[in-house]
């Protein structure tokens, strides 16, 4: 799906990626994990298109992304559905509007037009927004809503794009720990029904370690680590986060539950699943 | 809308009505305004704007000119500070009576003796934005025209005409910026024992102060532009001037004039606007 | 208007450049005082107060006979279709030229991060910009008055030149308003939707217009509130509206006609006022 080769990408003050090389097959399911600065969502907007790497190569489905035309990369990006942070939807709009935003790079532009007027393929957006749990916010206003409920919008979005890949840059890092986990639960399931390959770059450790098979450490614009959970030991992490007073106070409290022969960690939280 | 199995949006009549009401607006406003675009490409009238923009170029730099025209454009600017200056005059006091948390209502008057807080307060209020209202929703360049007829030719009448229009605006905004004052501070001098003179003058009129010259400055750019334009009904300036180049067809004349109107403009812009940001 | 209580601690201690700043302000309202050549003295006690009093005394009662009443409606009726159409002209031509002037969709920001246009390109969308600015300072630093007269000169008399006169003025200032507020737009939305594989047309539809409808839609009835007034001076050079039966009013020495007309001035721009504030409040 992705393959990274040496990428670096600097920018005026600071290089935010230094010679980072990665593979990411079709269908997997990879956190990504690593101290504040280390690059992380630089190495998330080069995935989504949005950056282009000042030296190395990205390729998109074995394709050097480089030499794509605009229409192409365009394309390109249709394939690519990306869930950030926070605040990157248009709050004045309705929910259903933003939702069906992910129809964008498929619609004409007269559509996109008349849409917005009289909102079209709005069953599909009312059955994203089953999915994600807020079917009754379809006609609110997006500034309405609760910070977790805008990042289901932002994620029903997504549903409606259909991408193959999700990318997802801190998705719960601004919503409450455990509206985190049934977050991160619900892009994990979501993204295995309809076999797509999910990235996400996590804050807490606790839910990489928990919930994904395949965790990359980053630090300093490299990859320091890419293991299953099961073969991360404290010590890797504590290498990780060293020097980042926050993240390593995270991982004292992580330690206590630690438990090298079953689960990588105690969970913080009962999913009940 | 509806046909789906998502909560219906809630139907609402505004905006079909409002769309309604603009289409036949529209409709009936460009009747009434003769609004014919052919006019634009006919040949006569594109005739007569080739003559113009011809006749605009060169700008008209003879040094006698220049020298002619520096006493206008001075009046210009000094229109603009007198009748800025009136306007303060006319619109503080007015200001001050029309801010309903100074007349009748709100911290200062929990303990008043009612009778005059409605017989006095709230008349005086009400008179005063009436006042504020009618001096405000006049032009100022019907203003002007008044003056000139009462007053005669000249700067005189520019300078009443901006001080009469200009102390009726700023007299609202003031009124408002003093309502929107934090009334903490007042309560805790009302609380001490201060008169009311004294809470306007160590509460009230230190808050409002930066916004007040704000303001105020901001205006005075606005008058600046005004005093320009007065001339054209014979309120003096560079707009007499704009005016009668105008009417004996010298459009070089008129370039240079709008050249100088443009400096005069930018320079008053940019002093004002950096006193601004060092008071905010 | 806000945020007075928190400027508490603003207010400027008396500073060396304060106190200069405000004498600088006193020198120049002395040297303006006397450039003017007004005496205000004459103006509270004496034969100037007498003269505007005695103007003042001349209009009233106001001319209430009915083809006054006529003529001072069809003035009204007619000026404000002139700040109409005028405004909705100036909307028109602010549009484009703030969107020409809005860099963020032309060649840099967020949505070239990844492909900044380079050579040529570059060069016309600079280009674009530069011009699209250039074309709105013309258009804001003639006053409508002189647009006026040079639509009169152009079309002819009666409100159609006055129409142009407010459109392409107030199409200037509300062009270098409206690009602000896209210079304000929240470039995060708009990465978001670019990496769903939107064109910038659709960007704009999606991402920047409705960020920024309330803010253009507020600038524009500001500029209405504006031009209502406008609109009705336009006809001091022949370019409709009440203006120029108050041209004719004042120049027939009919003072008791010319009260009428202002108190139509005063209805239809109170009205007007009051409109533009009730459509920003359900609106905005």
């Amino acid at each position: 799906m992705y393959r990274l080769e040496r990428v670096r990408k600097t920018f005026p003050d600071a290089a935010a990626l230094d010679g980072l090389t990665l593979t990411v097959h079709r269908g997997e399911h990879v956190a990504v994990i690593g101290p504040s600065g280390a690059g992380k969502t630089t190495l998330f907007r080069i995935l989504n298109l949005a950056l282009r790497p000042t030296a190395g190569r990205l390729l998109f489905e074995g394709r050097d992304v480089g030499g794509l035309s605009d229409a192409a990369l365009r394309r390109a990006r249709t394939r690519i559905g990306t869930i950030y942070q926070q605040q990157h939807l248009v709050g004045r709009l309705r929910v259903v509007h933003n939702v069906l935003a992910g129809n964008l790079g498929r619609w004409s532009t007269l559509r996109a037009l008349t849409s917005l007027i009289s909102p079209r393929d709005v069953d599909a957006a009312a059955a994203a927004l089953a999915q994600v749990g807020i079917p009754d916010k379809l006609h609110a206003r997006t500034d309405e809503l609760s910070g977790g409920q805008q990042q289901r919008v932002a994620i029903a979005r997504v549903l409606v794009q259909d991408p193959d890949v999700i990318l997802a840059d801190e998705p719960v890092s601004s919503v409450d720990p455990s509206l985190a986990v049934t977050l991160v639960s619900l892009l994990r399931d979501l993204s295995a029904e309809s076999r797509k390959t999910l990235l996400v770059n996590l804050h807490s450790v606790d839910l990489a370690l928990n919930f994904f098979p395949r965790v990359v450490g980053i630090r300093d614009g490299r990859v320091r680590f890419d293991l299953r959970p099961q073969a991360i030991t404290p010590a890797l992490l504590e290498e990780l986060y060293a020097g980042h007073a926050d993240e390593e106070r995270q991982l004292a409290q992580l330690k206590d539950g630690y438990d090298p022969f079953g689960r990588a960690c105690r969970p913080l939280f009962d999913l009940g699943a | 809308m509806g046909g789906f199995d998502s909560p219906p949006m809630r139907w609402s009549a505004f905006p079909y009505l409002l769309a309604a009401a603009f289409a036949l607006t529209l409709a009936a406003s460009v009747r009434v305004a003769n609004v014919d675009p052919r006019l634009l490409v006919d040949p006569e009238s594109l005739g007569n704007v080739a003559r113009f923009v011809r006749g605009m170029w060169p700008p008209k730099l003879a040094p006698d000119f220049l020298q002619l025209m520096v006493r206008p454009a001075i009046e210009t600017v000094q229109i603009s500070v007198v009748g800025t200056a009136i306007a303060i005059v006319i619109g503080f006091p007015l200001g001050l009576l029309a801010s309903s948390s100074l007349m009748w209502r709100g911290v200062l008057h929990e303990q008043r003796v009612q009778r005059r807080r409605w017989l006095v307060g709230l008349p005086g209020y009400a008179v005063a934005r009436a006042v504020l209202s009618v001096l405000r929703a006049i032009p100022e360049y019907v203003w002007a025209f008044v003056f000139v007829r009462a007053v005669g030719l000249g700067p005189f009448p520019g300078v009443l005409a901006i001080g009469v229009a200009y102390g009726g605006m700023l007299g609202k905004v003031y009124s408002e910026i003093l309502e929107h004052v934090d009334p903490r501070p007042l309560e805790t001098l009302h609380a001490s024992g201060a008169t009311r003179t004294g809470v306007i003058l160590y509460g009230l009129v230190p808050q409002a102060l930066p916004t007040f010259v704000s303001y105020t400055l901001y205006r005075w750019e606005c008058a600046i532009r005004a005093s320009a334009i007065l001339g054209f009904v014979g309120a003096g300036g560079l707009g007499q001037q704009i005016e009668l180049s105008m009417r004996m067809f010298q459009f070089d004349e008129v370039l240079t004039l709008l050249m100088m109107l443009f400096v005069l403009v930018a320079a008053v812009d940019v002093v004002s606007a950096r006193i601004r940001a060092r008071l905010l | 208007m806000t945020g007075g209580g928190a400027r508490v601690a603003a207010v400027p201690r008396p500073r060396t450049a304060g106190w200069l700043t405000a004498a600088a302000f006193v020198v120049l309202l002395v040297w303006s005082y006397r450039g003017t050549q007004i005496d205000l003295g004459a103006l509270v006690g004496g034969e100037a107060m007498r003269q505007i009093g005695g103007y003042l005394a001349k209009l009233f009662p106001p001319d209430l006979s009915a083809p006054t009443l006529r003529a001072a409606g069809v003035g009204a009726v007619e000026t404000f279709a002139i700040s109409f159409v005028g405004s909705l002209l100036a909307v028109l031509i602010a549009f484009p030229l703030a969107l020409a002037t809005d860099r963020s969709l032309l060649y840099r920001g967020v949505l070239y991060e990844g492909r900044p246009p380079a050579g040529a390109r570059r060069a016309v969308r600079v280009g674009v910009y530069a011009g699209a600015k250039a074309v709105l300072n013309v258009l804001r630093t003639i006053p409508e008055i002189v647009w006026a007269l040079l639509f009169v000169f152009m079309v002819g008399l009666g409100p159609f030149p006055g129409v142009l006169a407010l459109g392409f003025h107030t199409g200037g200032v509300l062009g270098k308003l409206f690009g602000e507020v896209l210079e304000d737009v929240d470039p995060r939305p708009l990465e978001a939707l670019q990496s769903t594989g939107a064109s910038r047309l659709r960007i704009l539809l999606y991402g920047v217009l409705p960020q920024a409808m309330p803010q253009f839609v507020a600038y524009a009835l500001y500029r209405w509130e504006v031009n209502i007034r406008a609109a009705a001076i336009m006809g001091l050079v022949g370019a409709g509206g009440l203006g120029q039966r108050i041209h004719f009013a004042i120049s027939l020495f009919l003072e008791r006609e010319l009260l009428t007309l202002i108190l139509a001035i005063y209805v239809i721009v109170t009205l007007v006022d009051a409109l533009s504030a009730y459509l920003r409040s359900k609106l905005v």
